[in-house]
């Protein structure tokens, strides 16, 4: 049975080697993908169409909003379904594990406390800074979501769970995740309402102060905040569910 | 192997770099499936991304890489690794 996995596997492996051969050399600019309209469209228009330098945040948040939508959707229903595998509440132990007690006693050491205190809030503006420059250079609502939220893990890590949740309480992860959708799917709706498609910000010119590439321009912000909400919270709500067993009284 | 981008010269080179890069990469994979203590696999696993984070950078494509570095080596490791904590350290296969 292992002779004829491995025959499968070394089978499938030389298919798609052999068939890499058939790729377009890397950046050709006369590959399907690069010479298709829609291409030239994202690479020439982007610029006049939406003001935003970096194609990759304007395609991700503006022309294929829906697609991020739901990967914000993707991550939300993840951390819910962690939460409602893990969490247990109360003090009943039904499901046996291989670990109930602390792995190592609790007490506060000098350095790691120190460097955690001068690491969090550079991580943090590092984070806020990743989510509001997404315009401008790589980055955006997923990456600086998740650094945020590894602010959090770090000092439940360093700390104990107990410390990072006096920051963000399991209810209030909770809101937050939620709050983060409804603001991407609550721009969207706004769009609608003004009378154009869902998630086609350039209507939103009307309640803003400024012009329709403007209006795009600041809308993907927006969503980029809602979906840094919804990621933040999700990360450090999956790592808590599953340091502490889905007790949430201490961590790893 | 021959792509010739603007700076031509440079993509020449290059190369190797990413073959270097690769081979690393596969040796990474395969290790993590094989080890059987998962604390090694999800620290090793964290490699493998960290790896692919490079390659992306190595590609220009530096939006990905930076989620890579920051989703694959970064949380992901940790989400594993309080896992195995919690559960078992030894693989049964």
């Amino acid at each position: 049975m292992k002779a004829l996995g491995f025959i499968a596997v070394l089978g499938t492996g030389l298919l798609l080697l052999a068939a890499s051969r058939d790729f377009p050399n890397w950046g050709d600019p006369d590959s399907p993908a690069s010479s298709y309209r829609l291409s030239r469209h994202f690479i020439t228009e982007t610029i006049n169409e939406t003001a935003v330098p970096n194609m990759v945040t304007a395609v991700l948040a503006d022309y294929r909003g829906y697609d991020t939508l739901f990967e914000a959707v993707v991550i939300f229903t993840a951390g819910i379904a962690v939460i409602g595998i893990l969490r247990r509440y109360g003090s009943r132990n039904s499901i046996p594990s291989a670990r109930e007690t602390p792995l190592t006693p609790k007490k506060p050491d000098l350095i790691v406390e120190s460097t955690v205190r001068l690491l969090i809030p550079i991580i943090q503006i590092f984070a806020l800074y990743v989510i509001a420059h997404g315009h401008h250079s790589p980055g955006g609502g997923f990456q600086g979501g998740v650094i945020f939220g590894a602010s959090f893990i770090l000092l439940a890590l360093a700390r104990d769970l107990k410390a990072a949740q006096n920051w963000v309480a399991e209810k209030r992860t909770l809101i937050l995740a939620c709050c983060g959708i409804l603001i991407y799917a609550g721009i969207g709706v706004l769009c609608q309402f003004l009378g154009d498609n869902f998630l086609d910000y350039q209507i939103l010119h009307r309640i803003l102060p400024t012009d329709p590439v403007m209006a795009r321009y600041h809308s993907i912000l927006v969503v980029e905040i809602g979906v840094a909400f919804t990621v933040t919270a999700i990360m450090f709500s999956i790592y808590s569910n599953l340091s502490s067993n889905g007790k949430m009284k201490e961590g790893i | 192997m021959e792509a010739q981008g603007p700076e031509g010269e440079i993509v020449s080179q290059l190369w190797i770099f990413d073959l270097i890069l690769l081979i690393f990469l596969v040796l990474t994979a395969v290790i993590s499936l094989k080890v059987r203590d998962l604390l090694s696999a999800a620290m090793i696993f964290g490699v493998y991304s960290f790896l692919i984070c490079l390659l992306w950078t190595g590609m220009a494509a530096v939006d990905v890489a930076f989620t890579e570095a920051a989703v694959g080596a970064g949380v992901s490791a940790v989400f594993l690794i309080s896992t195995v904590l919690r559960t078992s350290r030894r693989s049964s296969d």
